[in-house]
């Protein structure tokens, strides 16, 4: 039952990376390419990382939880980051997708 | 549940014995701090529960001075609410861009939409921006000067007035209840 | 068949990486260069603690852990070069 649970976290984990870094591979322009790594990657690791506490909890007979801190972690950083960037990117005028709607 | 207990610890702090505001500057931020010593740790042995207890209360203590503001947190149950709310919409929001990002580009409407601010408070704001990079095909992306407009990317926006008011419904006013009414 | 998983999942996001690696060699502009090293970091955390998992060991955690702190120093440093042209103020 655990290892089903388990499989199955790692895996949809790992899809959302991919998906992320799809993402970033095929949008066209900058500001859409912002959407895939912030949040399909973070969710993918976060699932991942989930897996690892579960497995280690379950595998030591105690509870492990600092896995938990990592997933903590990414996921207040991962915003922060994208907004920096995007900060920066709209102040050196990166180019964008010619139909964007309200353009700043 | 954690955050209840947290605010009680707080209240009682603050009308029974000010003195200890003095001694504890910042009751959540050492209470944090013991938690991630002992993840960190990844132990509950009596010796680290000390040591982390001891640094709990001394680096809060030391940098009392590069923290003026005090946070105060009202209304735990609208701040639970509010959590749970903004991990499932990140669950639903993921499924959604993947689905977003695998179909043909083209077909994407890409687009800005600018937001006026009701919210005051800035560690309000900025939990804003953070749930609004975390959910549904949006990213935050500049804030004005004056703190009262958030810029914001849309992956895939086809109406802009509904973007905005499911925003504000569903995550400015929550946060403004946690924050303002102190 | 926890292992056949984990060595799937392996290939994911090697191909993740890959992807990540292609957009930043093509750019164009500088963010998107920032943006691909972001997502490679990310997806290194992921790749640890997948052989943590696999080899069975704790260890790789505190690589991840550091890893996770460095990348977003990095990212933020970089933004803030392109946002002020300094990075100390």
């Amino acid at each position: 039952m655990l290892e089903i649970i388990l499989a199955v976290l790692v895996l949809v984990g790992a899809v959302f990376t991919l998906i992320g870094s799809i993402g970033l591979y095929k949008l066209p322009d900058f500001y859409m390419r912002l959407h895939g790594p912030t949040k399909a990657t973070t969710l993918g690791v976060g699932a991942i990382l989930v897996a690892s506490a579960l497995y280690f909890s379950f595998k030591e007979e105690t509870v492990s939880l600092h896995e938990v801190l990592v997933t903590l972690f990414l996921f207040i950083t991962a915003p922060v980051s994208a907004h920096l960037m995007a900060k920066a990117s709209l102040h050196i005028r990166t180019r964008m997708e010619s139909h964007t709607q309200n353009k700043p | 549940m954690k955050r209840g207990t947290r605010q009680t610890v707080e209240k009682a702090n603050a009308s029974t014995l000010p003195r200890w505001k003095k001694w504890l500057p910042h009751p959540l931020l050492s209470l944090v701090l013991w938690g991630v010593w002992l993840l960190l740790n990844n132990t509950l042995a009596p010796g680290h529960l000390v040591l982390g207890a001891i640094l709990a209360w001394l680096i809060p203590l030391l940098t009392s001075s590069f923290w003026p503001e005090k946070v105060c947190l009202r209304r735990p149950g609208v701040l639970l609410r509010f959590i749970g709310v903004v991990l499932w919409d990140i669950l639903v929001a993921n499924v959604v861009v993947a689905r977003l990002i695998l179909l043909p580009s083209k077909r994407l409407q890409p687009g800005f939409v600018t937001i006026e601010l009701d919210i005051r408070h800035p560690l309000g704001i900025s939990l804003l921006a953070n749930t609004i990079s975390l959910t549904p095909g949006t990213v935050s992306c500049d804030l004005s000067a004056d703190r009262r407009q958030l810029l914001v990317h849309g992956l895939h926006i086809t109406d802009a007035h509904q973007t905005i008011d499911e925003i504000k419904q569903r995550y400015e006013r929550p946060l403004q209840e946690i924050f303002e009414s102190c | 068949m926890l292992s056949t998983v984990i060595e799937i999942s392996f290939a994911l996001v090697s191909l993740a990486l890959l992807l990540s690696l292609l957009r930043l060699i093509k750019g164009p502009d500088l963010p998107d260069r920032i943006l691909a090293l972001d997502t490679l970091y990310i997806n290194t955390i992921a790749l640890l603690i997948l052989f943590g998992l696999y080899q069975g060991s704790a260890l790789y955690f505190e690589a991840a852990l550091l890893i996770a702190l460095m990348g977003f120093v990095g990212t933020v440093a970089l933004s803030k070069y392109l946002l002020r042209g300094d990075i100390m103020e």
